[in-house]
């Protein structure tokens, strides 16, 4: 009995990969927890019109501050409670989490696309390209990054745009530093120089040889900036720079609650145990992938 | 009386996959004074027997043995303290990768002072005058100047010579050498070898040579040992296995030997087994 | 050796210089007068307006602005506050101190719990302290730091009522700014509960200051540690007969803080950032919260040079990390 060899379609490899990948990422409990409720999550904010029992910026005047249904004073209708002005905070929060992936998606898009392409070119092109690149790239990262956001923000103007935009340019060096650096490594291999001995221009070079290779650390690194992107953004808008009230982003939500934290702990508390719960979720899955990504960090 | 006697060990490594058996139901005994090589092709468990004696294997590998005695000491149920009395006092090891074996971040001084303070009681001056005679001893020049060097700065040759000289400080009366000249230069590994065999001879120790090599085997061995993906295939002295191999796989290997190629094509192990597997 | 640190010096001239450049040209990139918008909506008269233009020196070409700026930094003049009218640099001098004392008691108390967790972490890999330390790290290093300080005010100060709410020390205490550290100051003055109540105000805002980096360096220890006993020069260590306690304690772990001070190092960048919004919500007058009231107040002169002193702090102490990373790193130390 002798065994031909299988010569595997490209649709087939990339099952393959694909099929690898999810065996290693499926070992590690925590991703798997965490892909489950950032799924759920997607589901809630995609949804949210259709899921929140009420609409986030309707104020209920006669129910002004009120607790959790489990406590006394409650209210069936408001499962957890109302805020200062009498929305009612589960509908809020459901909302926010729109806010929230949308933030996400939109700042990590930009930095990813931005670094790679800045990347890219530092890292294939060299020489004089490569130096005022990456110093440019070190003078970002000598800012704390929610520093600069925030002048960022302070100079453009409050809103939630403008903060999407000044944490995406904070984020991208860190892409960029990532693509040079797996370019620069890529671009001695030897199936590079056969590319280009058969004749692949710059531009096929760079995106469809090099790049396919370079993907893993750039998709951790993605999901690193998701969750801090949620977190920073959250942070602007708890100092008044992001989203502005009345939107119902977590952050804001918390920026207006500070002067209750005495007094009503469920407006404080929820919002934040929702960026928390989010954060985390991305944060295990980020080090699932890693883990799945990396063979060399975690086989036995 | 063998100095140390191993019956029937067994280590399986816990791996993603499922329980790896690297060595299987594997029998050896070494008698002082002897030189004993295990040969075999990676894989077959060789060195992952002498490292569970030694047991410095990981947490992933579970040893079993119907016995395991160094000179009456049965290894198998002797405490970590009691071990480590053993273990680089009388029992000591060398390894693969010879700076990559040595702490970079300590000079070579340090790390076989070490030795010489923990477990031989030296203070600081005894054991400085005693590292440099070792270094002497094992063919290292200007040994003063040496001592404060630190791996890195140092050739694979001079670090496996350190990493000899580390073994043998302590007196033991068995050296497990495993693959010591592989990763070093063709030119300095006959000399890595003389050296071993010089101090073997001077200090009477027993010699357990882990390699690949048959040329290496026929040159030092009094007994060989024969293992194949984890069993041990055969056993003799080394003359008789060279005139007259019992295994199979023996064979193969021996008429792997670039000596022996006849005609145009050198001969694979697998081709020799393929070979008698034919009626 | 010595071409390491030179290389890194260089490094830093072009870096600084494109600090300054974007500092200098936050307040100028901004849509429409400059004057007019540091005069806000009160608005301003044509000639106040010319006066002030020419002061400010907005009449100029811009790059003989830059040339100007960059001038006055290198003396150490970064002009004055709009709001209060006092040079920048002494009200960053009088703020700074807090900061500091803020963030030097954090990384302590990141590195003391953080490293020794991360080392047991991976002697007992995969046992529940693992499991659990891990975590536990995990949700630290999720964690909007501005909520957990909440949490812990509600915690702490309002319902079991051990901390006070704000401040660096209670108010009744008076006493002469010797160093700037309060728990220096609270001491030398020699006044009894001083020291005492400094601790108390200081406990709770250093603890979430030190969350993240904590979270972080305990991660970064136990990675570097597992991937430091498997390697060869440890099972060398354990075949010479050393007893577990110095293979972890002497050979392993010389050669695992290599990465390890480098990420401690590493996280004063991050402990600027958590300082800004840990010191607004305990009201801890140090440089963060002296950046937000600044931004909010368009104080601009401020915004400018605190983002100029701040960036260059970090720059700083990443050449301090980079210099150390060689001094302790035996392969770039020994050329």
């Amino acid at each position: 009995m002798s065994e031909t060899v299988v010569k595997l379609s490209d649709a087939a490899i990339r099952r393959q990969i694909l099929a690898d990948f999810w065996f290693y990422f499926r070992q590690n409990r925590g991703a798997v927890v965490g892909m489950w409720v950032f799924l759920g999550l997607v589901v809630l904010a995609v949804f949210a019109q259709v899921i929140a029992p009420h609409d986030p910026t309707q104020q209920y005047r006669d129910a002004l501050l009120t607790p959790p249904f489990w406590q006394e004073g409650g209210r069936i209708e408001f499962l957890l409670g109302t805020d200062a002005v009498g929305r009612d905070m589960l509908s809020r929060l459901i909302h926010g989490a729109q806010y929230s992936l949308f933030i996400g998606v939109v700042v990590v898009s930009i930095a990813l696309v931005g670094g790679i392409f800045v990347g890219l070119l530092a890292g294939f092109f060299g020489g004089w390209v490569d130096t005022v690149i990456m110093r440019i790239m070190d003078v970002i990262l000598a800012f704390p990054s929610l520093l600069l956001a925030l002048v960022l923000v302070a100079v453009l103007g409050p809103g939630l745009t403008n903060a999407m935009i000044a944490i995406a340019i904070v984020y991208q060096p860190h892409f960029a530093r990532l693509t040079r650096a797996a370019v620069m490594g890529e671009k001695e291999r030897e199936y590079v120089t056969a590319a280009r001995v058969a004749g692949a221009g710059t531009m096929r070079l760079m995106f469809k040889t090099i790049l396919p290779n370079c993907l893993a650390p750039l998709i951790v690194q993605a999901t690193l900036s998701f969750s801090s992107a949620v977190l920073d953004s959250a942070a602007l808008g708890f100092l008044g720079m992001g989203a502005q009230p009345p939107a119902s982003e977590w952050g804001t939500m918390l920026a207006e609650a500070r002067e209750f934290i005495l007094r009503a702990w469920w407006v404080v508390t929820l919002p934040g145990l929702a960026i928390l719960i989010s954060v985390l979720a991305i944060n295990l899955m980020g080090d699932g992938l890693r883990d799945a990504l990396d063979p060399k960090l975690k086989r036995s | 009386m063998a100095l140390l006697t191993i019956k029937n060990l067994t280590v399986r490594f816990a791996t993603s996959t499922g329980a790896f058996t690297a060595v299987d139901g594997v029998d050896i005994s070494v008698s002082p004074r002897e030189v004993l090589a295990i040969v075999g092709e990676s894989g077959s468990g060789k060195s992952v027997a002498m490292l569970a004696v030694m047991g410095l294997l990981p947490d992933t590998a579970t040893v079993t043995a119907d016995e395991l005695i160094y000179d009456g000491h049965n290894l198998l149920t002797m405490s970590e303290a009691e071990l480590r009395k053993l273990i680089g006092r009388e029992i000591t090891m060398i390894f693969q990768e010879p700076v990559a074996s040595l702490n970079p971040s300590f000079t070579v001084g340090f790390q076989i002072e070490e030795v010489l303070r923990f477990n031989l009681g030296m203070n600081r001056k005894t054991a400085f005058a005693r590292a440099v005679e070792l270094f002497n001893a094992v063919g290292i020049s200007e040994p003063e100047t040496k001592l404060k060097a630190y791996p890195h700065q140092m050739s694979g040759g001079q670090c496996q010579r350190v990493m000899i000289a580390i073994a043998i400080a302590s007196n033991p009366r068995l050296l497990i050498a495993d693959e010591p000249t592989t990763a070093l230069d063709v030119t300095i590994q006959r000399q890595i070898l003389d050296l071993l065999m010089d101090l073997q001879e001077k200090h009477g120790m027993a010699l357990i040579l882990i390699t690949h090599d048959m040329g290496v085997v026929a040159e030092t061995a009094d007994r060989v040992v024969v293992q194949y993906k984890g069993r041990k295939m055969e056993e003799a002295d080394v003359l008789t296995l060279f005139e007259n191999p019992q295994n199979s796989y023996t064979r193969a290997l021996l008429s792997a030997l670039p000596e022996n190629a006849t005609g145009d094509r050198l001969p694979t192990v697998a081709d020799f087994m393929a070979a008698e597997a034919k009626p | 050796m010595i071409k390491f640190v030179f290389s890194k010096l260089m490094y830093l001239v072009p870096t600084f210089l494109g600090i300054t450049i974007i500092a200098f040209g936050f307040v100028r990139i901004l849509p429409g007068d400059p004057v007019l918008l540091m005069a806000g909506e009160r608005g301003i008269s044509p000639e106040r307006h010319a006066e002030l233009s020419a002061l400010l020196g907005f009449d100029r070409p811009l790059w003989v602005q830059y040339f100007d700026f960059l001038g006055r930094l290198l003396q150490g003049d970064l002009g004055n506050s709009l709001v209060t009218n006092k040079p920048v640099m002494t009200e960053f001098l009088t703020l700074f101190p807090a900061t500091v004392e803020l963030g030097l008691v954090a990384i302590l108390i990141a590195t003391l719990i953080g490293v020794p967790v991360g080392v047991l972490a991976a002697i007992k890999r995969g046992s529940w302290f693992d499991q659990v330390s891990m975590t536990a790290a995990l949700v630290g290093f999720s964690m909007p730091i501005f909520w957990w300080g909440l949490l812990l005010i509600i915690f702490f100060s309002g319902i079991l009522g051990w901390t006070p709410v704000s401040g660096r020390i209670s108010l009744m205490y008076y006493f002469p700014d010797v160093t700037g550290f309060m728990l220096i100051d609270s001491l030398l003055s020699g006044q009894k509960g001083a020291f005492a109540s400094a601790i108390s105000h200081l406990i709770l805002p250093s603890v979430v200051l030190a969350t993240i980096p904590l979270a972080v360096i305990a991660r970064q220890t136990r990675s570097a540690m597992l991937e430091v006993l498997g390697e060869d020069y440890v099972r060398t260590a354990r075949a010479k007969g050393m007893s577990p306690a110095r293979v972890v304690g002497v050979h392993a772990l010389r050669n695992a803080m290599i990465p390890v001070i480098t990420t401690i190092g590493l996280q004063v960048g991050v402990l600027m950032a958590g300082a800004i919004l840990t010191e607004t919500i305990f009201s801890w007058p140090g440089i963060g919260k002296w950046m937000i009231d600044s931004i909010s107040r368009r104080d601009y002169p401020v915004v400018q040079s605190g983002l100029l002193l701040i960036a260059g702090l970090v720059m700083v102490v990443n050449l301090l990390v980079d210099l150390t990373y060689g001094l302790i790193n035996p392969r770039i130390r020994h050329k």
